[in-house]
This record gives C-alpha cells, sequence and structure tokens, in this order.
C-alpha cells in the first residue's frame, strides 16, 4: 500500500533506531512531547517505545479532542438531544466517553436518537433525508476538524437546511501548548509537532516556541518512520544547541498551511474569550464559536443550553496525565477502577488518549514479553 | 438456593453483541451462572454431550446482519455456514439443523425466496439436511426484514479433540486465510461511507479445510475456533485467558488484503479486531504443524493459510503482537462495538 508500506519498513525503522540511538548516545536524559493523540497512538500501536534508548522519554500531550472535553459540555449536548428530541451525530470517538449520566452510547440505549458520522458533511446528510427532524452535530477536534465543520456550516446555510445545527466544541492547538509551556511543573526539551492540525495551519504558528522558548519543534507524519525521523531531526537540532521548526511530514504539511481551510473557518467561527479545558482549566482565546452570521445553525443558540459543570472525580488525575506529568499508569485509578470498558475519564475511551493506549497495547506486556517480542515467532 | 448473577451493566447495549469484553461478561455474568450453573470449564463454540453412549456436538447462532445480502453472500448462506462452522471448530462435522425465521410484517416474498434458496444451497454445500424449523411474525418496524436462527447437531470427530488446557507452551498458531473480508465488507455495504473496495465477505463452510487438517493432524490439534465478531484478537484473548498462556504474533505474516487494510487504515479500525465468516484458528502441536499446513494447503481454499504466531509462557493471559523492527503491542479483546450487526 503506498505511503503505508514504505513508512513501515522494517528495515529502515531499524536504521532510523540506530541512528537515534548514536545522536541520543549523550549521557544526557531527553523528554520530548508528542503533542498529538494520533502520535500518542501510533507510538503505541508501533511499539516505538521497544526501539528507542531509555534515555529518550516521550511525554504525551495534550492533542487528543476527546480528552480535553470537558464532561460538562457532553452532558450540554446530549440535555439538548434528550430535552429538544433532536438526532445528536457525532464522530465514533465520541460515542462511549462517559457523561454524568452515561456516554452517548448508554443515552441512546435508554432511547435518545443517537448516530455516529463519519463527517459532518454525513450529518448534513442526515438532516435532508430526515426533514422533520433536527440534526445536531456534536463537533469536537482542532483545527484539523474545524475546516470540515465550517464547509458544512456554509453549505447548510448556502442551501437554507433549516433542521441542523452544531454543537460546536472546536479548540486551537496552540493556546493549549502555551499553556503547558506555562505550566511550571513541565519540563521539556523539544516538541514532535502535531501532523494534522498543521496540514491546516501550517508551520508557522510554531516558531515562537523556537525562538522564544529555545525548543526545537519538528512536525511529523504518523507512521513509524515518521516519527522516528522526526526524533532524528530533534536530537541533531539538539546536539547542534539549535532551535529551529522543522517539517518532516512535507508529503503532506505545506509550510504555509492551508489557506482555503483557514479561510473558510475564518468565515463560519470567531474565538471564544476562554474556554474550559479538562486537565488545564479554563484557556482565554483557545475555542471556536459560531459567528452571527450561522448564528440559526449555531445549536448554542438555538436550544436552551443547562451550561453544566462537572469537576472531575477527585481520585482520577486526567488533568495530570493530559499534561503530561503523570505518564498513564501512575493514575490511581488506572486498569482499576478506570479501564476501557468502564472509563472514567476519556482518556481511557479515545483512541487517541493516552490511557487508552497505554492500557490497550503497552501495560501488561512484562520483561519476559518483551524478549519473546525481540525473537521472530513464525 | 438462587444463582448469583454477577453481572452488573444496568442496560443492554450494542457492545453486549459485539462478541468482545461485553458479550464476555454477559455471558459469563448472568447466562452461564443461572442457566448452567452446573456445565463447568471455558465456554466453546459447540457443546459437546454424551448421551445413552453416543457423542455429539450441538450449537445454536443467531444472524441479524444489516444489510440482508451483501457482496459474497446473505443472511441465508451465513446462518447455514456460521452455525456449521461453530460445529466445525468444536472438532464436529454437522449433521442435521434446525432454523427460526423471525419475519417482519411486509418483508417482500421474494426477499424470503431468496433467503431460503441460499439457505437450501449452503445445506447442500454442507451436506446437510434441515430436519425442523420455527416461524415468528413481528410487526412492521420490529425487525430489519428478518432475523435468523439455527441450531446445529453434529458428529464429533474420532481423530481430534478440542481442550484449552492442553495448548503448551511452543505450540503454532495457524490462520485459514486473510483477514477482515467479512467485517469489511459488510460495513461498505451498508453505504454510509463514501468508501468503494472490490471485496467480498469470505462466508464459507469450513469443514473440509478441518476435515483434511484432521486426517493429517489430528493428534497434534489442541484447539481451534472461527474468529467471527470481534476477529482474530478477541479469539485468541479468549484462549490466552482459558489457558492461561500467551499468543505472540508476528504483524507482518498476518494476511489481510490490501483494501481490508486500506479501510483499517483509513477508519482507525484494527483488522485483528474485524469479523470473519470463512476462516478459522488452530493451535497446533509443533511437531504436527506441517503436515496440518501441508494438508490445509493442498485443499480447496486452504493455500493461503499460514503459521500466524506461537504460543509462549509470556504475556500470560494475554496477545502481544510484534515486529520485525522489534516493536511490539498487546491486543486486547474487542472492546465496545465498532461495527454492530455484521451477522
Amino acid at each position: 500500500m503506498r505511503y503505508v508500506d514504505e513508512f513501515r519498513d522494517p528495515e529502515l525503522i531499524t536504521k532510523a533506531a540506530e541512528e537515534i540511538h548514536r545522536l541520543a548516545n549523550t549521557g544526557k536524559h531527553y523528554r520530548i512531547m508528542e503533542v498529538c493523540g494520533g502520535h500518542t497512538h501510533a507510538i503505541y500501536r508501533f511499539g516505538l517505545k521497544d526501539v528507542l534508548p531509555s534515555n529518550i522519554e516521550l511525554i504525551h500531550g495534550p492533542g487528543c479532542p476527546v480528552c480535553v472535553l470537558p464532561m460538562g459540555r457532553i452532558d450540554d449536548g446530549l440535555a439538548v438531544a434528550k430535552q429538544a428530541d433532536v438526532i445528536f451525530a457525532a464522530f465514533g470517538d465520541m460515542m462511549r466517553v462517559p457523561g454524568t449520566h452515561g456516554s452517548p452510547f448508554e443515552h441512546k440505549a435508554r432511547g435518545t436518537d443517537v448516530r455516529i458520522v463519519y463527517s459532518p458533511a454525513d450529518a448534513l446528510q442526515l438532516a435532508r433525508k430526515n426533514p422533520q427532524r433536527h440534526v445536531m452535530f456534536f463537533a469536537i477536534g482542532f483545527e484539523t476538524t474545524a475546516p470540515s465543520t465550517a464547509l458544512t456550516l456554509m453549505r447548510a446555510k448556502a442551501e437554507g437546511v433549516g433542521n441542523f445545527s452544531v454543537f460546536c466544541n472546536h479548540v486551537t492547538i496552540i493556546p493549549a501548548m502555551r499553556a503547558i509551556l506555562d505550566s511550571p511543573d513541565m519540563r521539556l526539551d523539544a516538541f514532535i509537532g502535531p501532523g494534522h492540525v498543521s496540514t491546516v495551519i501550517g508551520c508557522r504558528p510554531y516558531e515562537w516556541i523556537a525562538s522564544t522558548e529555545g525548543m526545537p519543534i519538528v512536525t511529523s507524519g504518523f507512521e513509524p518512520l515518521d516519527l522516528l525521523q522526526s526524533i532524528v531531526m530533534i536530537l541533531r537540532q539538539l546536539r547542534a544547541g539549535e532551535a529551529r521548526v522543522e517539517n518532516q511530514y512535507k508529503r503532506v504539511v505545506p509550510w504555509e498551511g492551508n489557506r482555503a481551510a483557514l479561510k473558510a473557518m475564518a468565515e463560519v467561527f470567531q474565538l471564544r474569550p476562554y474556554f474550559e479545558w479538562r486537565g488545564l482549566g479554563f484557556i482565554s482565546q483557545s475555542a471556536l464559536r459560531v459567528r452571527d452570521e450561522y448564528s440559526q445553525w449555531d445549536a448554542e443558540r438555538r436550544f436552551p443550553i443547562p451550561n453544566t459543570r462537572v469537576t472531575d472525580p477527585k481520585a482520577a488525575q486526567c488533568g495530570e496525565v493530559l499534561k503530561g506529568v503523570l505518564k498513564p499508569a501512575q493514575c490511581k485509578l488506572f486498569g482499576k477502577e478506570c479501564a476501557p470498558e468502564h472509563p472514567i475519564g476519556a482518556l481511557m475511551v479515545s483512541s487517541e488518549g493516552s490511557c487508552a493506549a497505554y492500557y490497550n497495547y503497552e501495560h501488561r506486556k512484562t520483561a519476559a514479553a518483551m524478549l519473546t517480542s525481540i525473537a521472530s515467532v513464525a | 438456593m438462587g444463582a448469583v448473577s454477577r453481572f452488573r451493566d444496568p442496560q443492554i447495549e450494542m457492545a453486549h453483541g459485539a462478541g468482545g469484553k461485553a458479550s464476555r461478561r454477559l455471558v459469563e455474568g448472568l447466562f452461564a451462572p443461572l442457566l448452567s450453573a452446573h456445565s463447568s470449564g471455558p465456554l466453546g463454540d459447540a457443546a459437546h454431550l454424551n448421551i445413552d453412549g453416543g457423542s455429539l456436538a450441538i450449537t445454536t447462532d443467531s444472524f441479524v446482519v444489516k444489510p440482508l445480502m451483501f457482496p459474497g453472500g446473505s443472511i441465508g448462506e451465513l446462518a447455514v455456514n456460521g452455525t456449521m462452522n461453530d460445529l466445525a471448530v468444536s472438532g464436529a462435522k454437522g449433521e442435521a439443523m434446525v432454523a427460526t425465521f423471525i419475519l417482519e410484517e411486509g418483508l417482500p416474498t421474494s426477499v424470503l425466496e431468496r433467503e431460503v434458496r441460499a439457505m437450501a444451497a449452503a445445506l447442500h454445500k454442507a451436506g446437510v439436511a434441515l430436519v425442523g424449523g420455527d416461524t415468528k411474525v413481528v410487526e412492521r418496524g420490529k425487525a430489519d426484514g428478518m432475523y435468523i436462527t439455527t441450531t446445529g447437531i453434529g458428529r464429533p470427530l474420532p481423530q481430534v479433540k478440542i481442550d484449552t488446557r492442553s495448548v503448551r507452551p511452543r505450540d503454532k498458531i495457524i490462520l485459514s486465510g486473510p483477514i477482515g473480508d467479512h467485517g469489511i465488507t459488510i460495513l461498505l455495504a451498508r453505504g454510509d461511507l463514501d468508501l468503494e473496495a472490490d471485496l467480498r465477505s469470505d462466508t464459507r463452510c469450513v469443514l473440509s479445510l478441518i476435515e483434511a487438517m484432521v486426517a493429517e493432524a489430528g493428534p497434534g490439534i489442541r484447539w481451534m475456533r472461527d474468529p467471527t465478531r470481534g476477529g482474530v484478537a478477541t479469539s485468541l484473548n479468549e484462549l490466552a485467558r482459558d489457558c492461561g498462556l500467551g499468543m505472540v504474533l508476528l504483524e507482518e505474516e498476518i494476511p489481510m488484503r490490501d483494501e481490508v487494510r486500506g479501510a483499517c487504515e483509513l477508519l482507525g479500525l484494527d483488522p485483528l479486531h474485524i469479523a470473519n465468516e470463512g476462516q478459522f484458528l488452530a493451535v497446533v502441536a509443533p511437531e504436527y504443524v506441517d503436515a496440518a499446513l501441508n494438508a490445509l494447503n493442498r485443499a480447496e481454499g486452504g493455500d493461503d493459510a499460514l503459521v500466524i504466531g506461537e504460543v509462549r509462557a509470556e504475556p500470560a493471559c494475554a496477545v502481544l503482537v510484534t515486529t520485525r523492527y522489534g516493536g511490539s503491542r498487546i491486543v486486547d479483546m474487542l472492546v465496545g462495538d465498532p461495527l454492530p450487526r455484521i451477522c
């Protein structure tokens, strides 16, 4: 399969890993944060920690959109769906995320009309097909998914589809990275920059990280070779005493971003003055709302919103894990009260959540199993 | 004395029917303790009973697939093959079948006839007689056209004894062919995704393959399973838990079509969790593995069979997928239900 096989080639991966071992052989400890949940998933999915030297520590960042969404927003969305009898449409990732009174799937089993869609355009299509019902798309995601929500709203407006709205939870990545760097308990050496977000915003928005914070950042693809190559690029910068923005994911990420996507976002969305992030608290100008020109399609203005605020269970340490301060297994509830089939936090649900990735792919590996994995089996 | 239920989920959700963790919780927590408290040992694909000195195997399966027809098969064919395969992987040859039809008011007769003909063809191919049945009709809107439940009775194959407790480290794990065809075909056939691929369900009766393997390597076959809902990962996790050992697979050896791989990459699904309807897994003692593979590769439809991994002492009770470059990951049972109602 093109664009996949060549980036999973065992020989090339082994070579990249060897280069990392050579470059990292300095006696220093390197703390590198992968911002994006997709990277976290890939790191565990491909078992990349097994091939990295022990002095390279990967810290999982806040770039899992489902995970940073406060529970109150899910409660609000489901409350609207129930009270106004609308069709609640969302990505599959959302479906098992717990709200105070259960996940969207649990609400579905109790009678709420919950549908999985693969894109906001599918949700709009659902509205066209069900003219007597109202379809509310529960929008989540960083700049990766915001443009498709924007384009869908533009189309809904152009076609005058009246039975469709968006419950907007879109957030932006740069303020979250700022919040991480401002956090006093965080010390990082470099960033693996988000891949999908950067296809939209490009690489320029990260320049302050290099110039003001003095840290290398390399936007990276999602295949094993992409991630290892990005680590090579980071180590080369660190060894040369440099701090630059580099683009490893050139086959997808244009340096200047995607102008059409940015234009659609600007047309439909404006920044909220502040927004609550799970684990990070309120961050100013970190999320998007629907502009007045599109208010007719804004679920938050169309329906009464309870504005639920939920404090996370005290024992759950989602916030610390989200900020990278704690490893998933260091949370007191990990694998016990909180596991994929009975999650307490979204980090244990989303495929991009670091707890789910760690639980699914890593935590039952033992030293003996690791020896096994190094030998060929078939 | 009332039996005790350990099932704590407050309501039934789609995941309880997905064949993964939630299904296991329901079966082991509620059905088994309340309905078969006296049976012991791990739950297999079919029960083997001794009645008046004769032994027989029995299994039952319901089919609620949506849509009723899909490339490569349909609900009628699935209803025969699925039950026959459950018997086959328990080490039994299907002899007779009964079927229950739940039909929705308004179902066109042409659709029903088409599915009955599909069942007849599959029964004929499997050499099995339908010896009884029942029909119920429910109001319009209460069933998606039709549901079929089939129960199969079979004769245990004398040369083979399936027992999870006989599985040993260094045993080899054989897979009969490429994975994921059925699940991805159904997903695409629903038309919810703007994806197209030239893919067909792998639905087929695997008995002839199993008979061929048993003839050459019967005493070395420790365990078999058809990895339907929940896929290869769920079947092997169940085995790992039942025997307390680790199942170690080599990622690059797991066969799948590019279409399946591509769809899984695109949708974030693990092919190891995708359902199959015409494949089986077998754990075979190392000294019998060549004989088993040769027999399969010579048999019709068995040329893709291969060894995908090995039983190890570690990681205990888990499935580990390793890669040639040295990375590895644990693969758990299916949690939740990415693709409801695939069979």
